[in-house]
């Protein structure tokens, strides 16, 4: 039986990082907001308690914390001539499947992104022209800056509580910090984690090379801390088990204790669990959107009518929400026209593999962002003149792997994979492996894009997103240079055996191990009408109480992991709503 | 209770826990903030599978599939072998499972097979496999040896699985390369979960490498311990056994 819901103020869709984020500000403010979640009530306590939670059987391997791709998957090609075909089983993408979303079971690296990644095109046209930029490439500035960010990160941090040493603060650079970062206002909330056997080899070889190694800042609190919301939060135990897991020591951020906690207690407050958003309803002129209709479990249709409406579900699924409700114009590929669906971005990954000979790294005191790196290639922190590419990578030493199902195959080269040589060299290659991450860039291109399958369907009979995406020349050109410097701290640290990868060099695959969960754009924020789908505010160019959050919003992906940036535009958009939108609702931005 | 209220035709049901889960075991809930309690369902307890008895795999099967375990992870020197580590009694429960029966993966069509990149399109289950594949597996060795695998001697094993691995000794209705890597993750699996899935026994896979298991502190270790050895018995989220 179909129903309807009375009517909300906002309405949120999803109530991940993003959702939450906007859904405390926006009932602190008074309004009236109710939000739909596909998945299930989570909460500490009953769900990851630390009695049941160090299951890598269920975590890591069966993925059970997972939306799964019966719920809905995404059709992948690395061409538009090609045909596109689903991921039908669990593959890199790690969507949540509970209130919390993917912030719960994320691995917990908590950057800020630079000033150069939200204006890219603006500094590269400064710096080099656009010689520098590879055919097709599409470069595009954020119309928001660091600068405009920069309060809002640092709320954000201390929401999370966020571990770290700072690089930069007021100008003035810190020892031990990152010296290419952006200036902060205050320091981390949390002081930074003790580093690995691994992590100190890196940054002596790092040091000796030149390099400005730091710890890289996480959602592992590093102390006991209580957040801005006055919710206390409990020091990481480096138990190894986040990325995959929920944790339950109240230790890594997460909506479900940085936020939830609070939102409960608001009568202002509602969460429909277990219900997935089918469409987002507007006007028959398309000119307001009126609510959104959602599919409860029972498999009865409800509505939930609101004055406002925010989409805050994963990136790609913001994508498809907007294809599904015929909302904006839809990218064409063949003409280059239309916004829904372009700019959308992967991230490109490098590697450099070693083992040592006698060590013992003790794998399994780590946590999902527990990590030294160096910026010295990442972004535009060094000069690009004659590499044929923009951007770069954050080039870490990343411990965050100790669970030995998830570590069986990592035995050194020529080993055998099974039989008696196989027990030998995995009990050799546990404690002798380490690895060296380049987290890198990926800019969007015409030939990467998202748009609706015109075959494979969800279990409602929606049609599925369809990614086209391959690497551009630009990340093949960037892998092989960060790659190359994988290689050479790796040397540098004295490893036995040491060897490279450079993922460009492969068609991108939703499969492939080791490789990065991160998607951005699709729905982007700009200057342009004709190059976004909203405006610096996150406001839908042509629906003006319509706001989509999250990655989606960002035309380039950085050499850095998204979430704290998506916290940042969240809370920027949700003072634009309450200090600007409610005053005056209708566009933010006149062009 | 208001953590209860359940959406339904519009109407907010008044229910109990009781009546709810009567009504449906998995249903949309709504939780109004300043409400008092909310809470999660409680996942079902944690249990050790039962090993007295089969419960996917046929005897002949079961012994089969241990046979080629054993080939896989050997009893040596560093420790027992798949079969007496429980490995068998793994897969079975697996393969009765969620995991067996692929109850997560997308099965809808068309079926198409893509290009490598494009990741597996095949939708039969691992359970489906594991009765295609196990019969292929002792055709195929009758047909080069004329003996069933379990029969074979080590060395002729050995080389068997080689040839399973490579795809160098093809089977019919599967690809056998496909086939040995299903069957090596799933050894993997039991040899090195935690031993209440049913392999493990004695936390061997875990003592094999020295992971400590269930531990959810190292804040002690990881200074005083870095980059030396850690002796410590692991622990299972059961028991210590």
């Amino acid at each position: 039986m179909n129903y309807k819901r009375p009517k909300a103020d906002v309405v949120i869709i999803g109530l991940g990082w993003s959702g939450s984020t906007m859904a405390e500000e926006l009932t602190r403010a008074g309004l009236n907001v109710v939000a739909i979640e596909r998945g299930a009530w989570r909460d500490t306590t009953t769900s990851f308690p630390t009695t049941r939670d160090p299951d890598e059987l269920s975590g890591s391997v069966r993925k059970d914390i997972l939306q799964a791709p019966v719920t809905e998957t995404y059709t992948v090609r690395n061409k538009a001539d090609q045909t596109a075909l689903p991921l039908r089983r669990y593959h890199n993408l790690t969507l949540g499947n509970n209130v919390g979303g993917a912030g719960t079971h994320w691995a917990g690296a908590s950057w800020r992104w630079q000033s150069f990644d939200h204006q890219p095109y603006t500094r590269v046209m400064e710096r080099y022209g656009a010689k520098q930029l590879v055919d097709g490439l599409i470069l595009q500035d954020w119309g928001v800056t660091y600068d405009d960010l920069e309060p809002f990160y640092d709320r954000f941090e201390k929401i999370a509580g966020t571990s770290g040493t700072a690089g930069v603060i007021n100008g003035v650079k810190q020892p031990g910090g990152n010296p290419f970062e952006g200036s902060r206002t205050s320091p981390y909330p949390t002081p930074a984690l003790e580093r690995t056997r691994a992590n100190l080899l890196f940054s002596e070889a790092a040091t000796r090379l030149g390099y400005h190694p730091f710890p890289v800042p996480s959602a592992m609190i590093g102390a006991p801390y209580t957040n801005a919301l006055g919710l206390n939060l409990a020091p990481c135990t480096y138990c190894g088990y986040c990325q995959l897991y929920g944790c339950g020591n109240w230790s890594k951020s997460s909506p479900n204790i940085c936020i939830l906690p609070v939102l409960m207690q608001r009568p202002n407050f509602t969460v429909v669990t277990e219900s997935e958003v089918i469409r987002i309803n507007t006007t028959p002129d398309k000119k307001m959107a009126t609510g959104v209709t959602f599919v409860d479990s029972n498999g009865d249709i409800g509505e939930q009518p609101a004055d406002i409406v925010i989409t805050a579900t994963f990136t790609l699924d913001n994508t498809r929400l907007l294809l599904l409700s015929g909302i904006s114009t839809p990218y064409d590929f063949a003409s280059g026209q239309g916004v829904v669906g372009r700019a959308f971005t992967f991230q490109t990954l490098s590697w450099g593999f070693m083992f040592f000979e006698n060590e013992y790294l003790n794998p399994f005191m780590n946590t999902g962002a527990l990590a030294t790196q160096i910026d010295d290639f990442n972004g535009d922190n060094f000069d690009h003149t004659g590499l044929g590419f923009i951007g770069g990578a954050g080039i870490q030493s990343l411990c965050n792997q100790g669970l030995p199902i998830g570590m069986a195959g990592l035995v050194p080269e020529g080993s055998p994979q099974w039989g008696k040589g196989w027990k030998q060299a995995f009990q050799k290659g546990y404690q002798n492996y380490a690895q060296i991450q380049g987290q890198g860039t990926n800019f969007a291109h015409r030939e990467q894009f998202l748009d609706l399958d015109p075959t494979y369907k969800d279990r409602f009979g929606q049609p599925l997103l369809r990614i086209t995406f391959d690497y551009n020349e630009n990340d093949r050109r960037s892998g092989r240079f960060v790659r190359d410097k994988c290689v050479e701290i790796a040397r540098e640290m004295g490893a036995k055996q040491v060897w490279g990868d450079s993922f460009p060099d492969q068609p991108y695959s939703g499969y492939r191990p080791w490789d990065s969960s991160h998607v951005q754009g699709g729905v982007v924020m700009g200057e342009d009408p004709k190059t976004s789908v909203q405006n610096r505010y996150q406001q839908n160019w042509d629906i003006p109480n319509l706001f989509v959050i999250g990655a989606s919003s960002f035309p380039n992906n950085a050499g850095y992991n998204p979430t704290v940036a998506v916290g940042a535009t969240t809370l920027w958009t949700a003072k634009a709503i309450r200090e600007m939108y409610l005053k005056n609702p209708g566009p933010l931005v006149r062009v | 209770m208001k953590r209860r209220d359940v959406m339904k035709g519009g109407l907010v049901l008044m229910a109990t826990a009781t009546l709810a889960s009567i009504y449906k075991p998995a249903y949309s809930k709504t939780f109004v903030g300043g409400s008092g309690l909310w809470k999660a369902d409680p996942p079902p307890p944690l249990t050790v599978v039962d090993s007295s008895r089969l419960v996917y795999l046929t005897q002949a099967e079961a012994k089969l599939v241990g046979a080629v375990f054993d080939v896989l992870i050997p009893h040596d020197e560093l420790g027992i072998g798949a079969t007496e580590a429980g490995c068998v009694t793994f897969l079975d429960h697996q393969l009765a499972g969620p995991y067996g029966a692929a109850a997560k993966d997308y099965r809808l069509g068309p079926v198409v097979e893509g290009l490598p990149q494009q990741g597996p399109q095949s939708i039969a289950t691992p359970a489906e496999l594991y009765r295609t594949g196990l019969a292929e597996l002792d055709r195929a060795a009758q047909a080069k040896f004329g003996k069933p695998f379990i029969d074979l001697p080590e060395e002729q094993k050995i080389a068997f699985m080689k040839g399973i691995e490579t795809g160098a000794i093809a089977f019919e209705t599967l690809k056998s390369n496909e086939f040995f890597s299903m069957l090596l993750q799933n050894v993997r699996e039991g040899y090195l979960a935690d031993p209440m899935y049913g392999g493990n026994r004695d936390m061997v896979g875990w003592k094999l490498v020295g992971f400590p298991g269930a531990i959810y502190d190292y804040r002690d270790w990881m200074v005083s311990k870095r980059g030396k050895k850690i002796d410590v018995e692991p622990v299972s989220l059961l028991s210590r056994a």
